[in-house]
């Protein structure tokens, strides 16, 4: 099985899903003769032509239009946003119209068509491509929200999201585009949007995460004394989110700390720990936790690590969260 | 080629040019002003190299004249705005060149407390209104600082707070000026912004700094009538004119008497300003889109060496002698080394903002205890100002 990184990853499951289904079609800036900002569709343009593989001018409201029209009209488009930021002149188009046809249509009018967006921090990357917009997003009915932190995962979810009957913005972690390698089978496979990934098992407490700040669990759980038993959960899906997934842990675990890079108040954290309280509130032996970005800019790269959650600050909470 | 240089304007060469009733010193002061831009583009791409400066770095080399040229048109207090390529507007505006490298240093001395980077230049006190990271959003913002200029103007009837004048002080006609590039030609905000321009006859000038590619798009792969954009201006009833920018004389001359009628009749205008720049779109640009011999035509018509050159040999004092010598450029280019040199170890030397205290400050004026960030953000600093 060939090791990827989380690029290749990404550009492999393009090549294989425009090879099998001709609808398919992405477009986005500089995405052809470029390749992308990020290189994700390297060599896309030169193996399936110009007519596929569009670039467009500097125009997000338009391109986002445009895939809009060709979803509805029957086609798979994929359009690419350079850096989350830039959604924000596409988000009329977005969220007023893509994620509403559905509905407003009763169902006779769909959108299936996946967002691209490379997104979060850790790359020395000032705001605006640096930032992590997901609740945004979650909070729009009607839309499909995903964000791998695997080149594994990245690929599964992707071919899924193409096929998917629904709009899906897929929020690919900059952080870890290169960050290293893994084996990703060559055939087809997917994995369902909507369902969250244990990574490590374990009885004391639930750690939740997504995108490139699991890495930063990850690292956490090294630095833990061996007798704390840690479950740590890759949400993987954002919305729909794997509800039974963290709720059968923390009945099990008690406690539970969520980890994230956006902004705290209202971050996603907020929604995950009212579900727990809700579902499992007998359970619990603590308060849930969030350790997640300030509610303020990302700042510039020097202050960039203060700003994010880090593998110290989730330590500490998991101590905080055992200790209460 | 990235675009159609225009058939040969005929100046009429018995009437005396604009430039040619500037004292000479003003020449001189504008070669040296887009020296520096040189010189201090040059060493961040060194300073970005050995990791000092870190984001992203988006050089104005080659397109020097633009800035210069245009803002040494207007008034100190007309209003600028630009997009992301902005150390050269910054600088030629007035900005201390070691506080727009600090800024990119991720100093606390930077002109955003280091918090910001190279797109984010701002200078209120010389009424640059800065960077912006989303192309084309400042054009937005070009029209409400046009709209203001002519609020004090008309319905104020005196200045509104603005540096260098004093409150209550009378309004003049003023003109805003709003940089863009050519990709920020296909954004939706200037299409509207232009349109409220062209019928509310707000004074900006939309200056299309138009270098012929947008990152890796070159224009007639992103927009229509590439070859003749005022044909834009014409569809929102604006004064529309072509300006080539890489004489920064021939630039000024024709540049000038539009700015004149705008702040005069209080009226928009746009300009494409063709120009080119050398190096990359930011620091890791492959540059499969253009080839080299195109970059060197165009940098055979540089606009420093054009304009060293005029004052070498064609620009005579009163004592019949080329207002410069190959001397004087020599002191001025050491002059200017030492400047950015100043600017490179000021940038070092200043301390990076502290997190303690920089991380949470400029959200807003007056965060509120029960705000968040909260004293219960238990992990990670905790919020000093609260
Ligand atoms: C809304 C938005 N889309 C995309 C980008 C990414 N981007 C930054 S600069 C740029 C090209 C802009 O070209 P142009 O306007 O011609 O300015 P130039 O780089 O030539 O100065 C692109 C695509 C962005 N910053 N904002
Ligand atoms: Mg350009």
């Amino acid at each position: 099985m060939p090791l990827m990184t989380l690029v290749q990853a990404i550009n492999s499951a393009l090549a294989q899903e425009m090879e099998r289904d001709e609808r398919v079609v992405i477009l986005g800036e500089d995405v052809g003769l470029n390749g992308g900002v990020f290189r994700v569709t390297d060599g896309l343009q030169a193996k399936f032509g110009p007519d596929r593989v569009i670039d467009t001018p500097l125009a997000e409201s338009g391109i986002m239009g445009t895939a809009i029209g060709l979803a509805m009209a029957g086609m798979r488009p994929i359009p690419e946003i350079q850096f989350e930021g830039f959604l924000g002149p596409a988000y009329d188009q977005l969220c007023n119209h893509a994620a509403r046809y559905r509905s407003r249509t009763r169902g006779a009018v769909t959108v299936p068509m996946t967002v691209r967006v490379p997104w979060g921090g850790g790359i020395h990357a000032p705001e605006l491509h640096s930032d992590s917009p997901e609740t945004i997003y979650v909070h729009q009915p009607g839309l499909k929200v995903v964000c791998p932190s695997t080149p594994y995962d990245a690929k599964g979810l992707l071919l899924s999201a193409i096929r998917d009957p629904d709009p899906v913005v897929f929020f690919e972690p900059k952080r870890v585009y290169r960050s290293f390698k893994e084996e990703v089978p060559e055939e087809d496979y997917t994995i369902p949007i909507g369902q969250a990934k244990v990574l490590t098992e374990g009885t004391d407490l639930t750690l939740v995460s997504w995108g490139s700040m699991v890495f930063q669990c990850l690292e956490a759980l090294d630095t833990l004394p061996d007798d704390m038993s840690v479950e740590l959960i890759d949400m993987r899906s954002l919305y729909p989110f794997d509800t039974d997934a963290i709720v059968q842990s923390v009945e099990k675990t008690g406690r539970c700390v969520i980890v994230h890079e956006a902004p705290k108040t209202c971050g996603l954290g907020a929604e995950l720990a009212t579900v727990l309280q809700e579902r499992c509130f007998l359970h619990l032996k603590a308060p849930v936790q969030r350790v997640a970005g300030f509610d303020v800019m990302m700042p510039y790269y020097k202050l960039e690590l203060d700003y994010l959650p880090n593998a110290q600050k989730v330590a500490q909470a998991v101590g905080q969260c055992l200790a209460y | 080629m990235a675009h159609a240089t225009l058939g040969t304007r005929t100046m009429d060469r018995s009437t005396t040019r604009l430039t040619d009733q500037l004292p000479d010193a003003t020449l001189i002061q504008w070669l040296r002003d887009m020296m520096l831009i040189r010189e201090f583009e040059n060493r961040c791409a060194q300073a970005y190299q050995q990791a000092k400066i870190g984001g992203f770095c988006h050089l104005y080399t080659g397109q020097e004249a633009v800035a210069v040229g245009t803002i040494a048109a207007i008034n100190h207090d007309d209003p600028i705005v630009h997009a992301y390529r902005d150390h050269g507007h910054a600088l030629a505006r007035g900005m201390d060149p070691g506080v727009c490298m600090a800024e990119m240093f991720g100093r606390s001395t930077g002109c955003a407390k280091g918090k910001g980077g190279s797109m984010h230049m701002f200078d209120k006190p010389n009424w640059f209104f800065g960077g912006h990271g989303i192309v084309g959003a400042q054009t937005g913002l070009g029209a409400g600082l046009a709209f203001a200029c002519r609020y004090e103007h008309e319905v104020l009837g005196k200045a509104l707070e603005n540096p260098g004048v004093s409150p209550g002080a009378d309004a003049k006609k003023k003109v805003a000026l709003a940089f863009l590039g050519d990709g920020a030609l296909n954004q939706g905000v200037l299409h509207e912004a232009m349109n409220l321009c062209g019928l509310w006859g707000l004074p900006c000038i939309f200056i299309v700094e138009n270098n012929g590619y947008s990152m890796g798009t070159a224009i007639h792969r992103g927009t229509t009538m590439a070859d003749d954009l005022t044909k834009k201006a014409d569809a929102y009833g604006m004064r529309g004119e072509t300006i080539e920018a890489f004489d920064l004389l021939d630039l000024y001359n024709a540049f000038k008497p539009v700015a004149d009628w705008c702040r005069e009749e209080q009226k928009p205008a746009f300009i494409d300003m063709r120009t080119y720049r050398y190096l990359g779109h930011s620091m890791s640009d492959p540059q499969k889109y253009r080839t080299k011999d195109e970059v060197d035509s165009f940098k055979s018509r540089d606009s420093i060496e054009r304009l060293t050159t005029h004052l070498l040999t064609q620009r005579k004092g009163p004592d019949g002698r080329p207002v410069l010598n190959e001397a004087d450029v020599a002191a001025m280019q050491a002059e200017l080394r030492d400047v950015v040199k100043h600017a490179l170890e000021f940038a070092e030397q200043s301390p990076l903002p502290d997190p303690a205290t920089e991380l949470y400050s400029d959200v807003l004026k007056n965060p509120m205890p029960n705000m968040s960030p909260i004293r219960d953000y238990t992990i990670g600093a905790k919020n000093p100002l609260l």
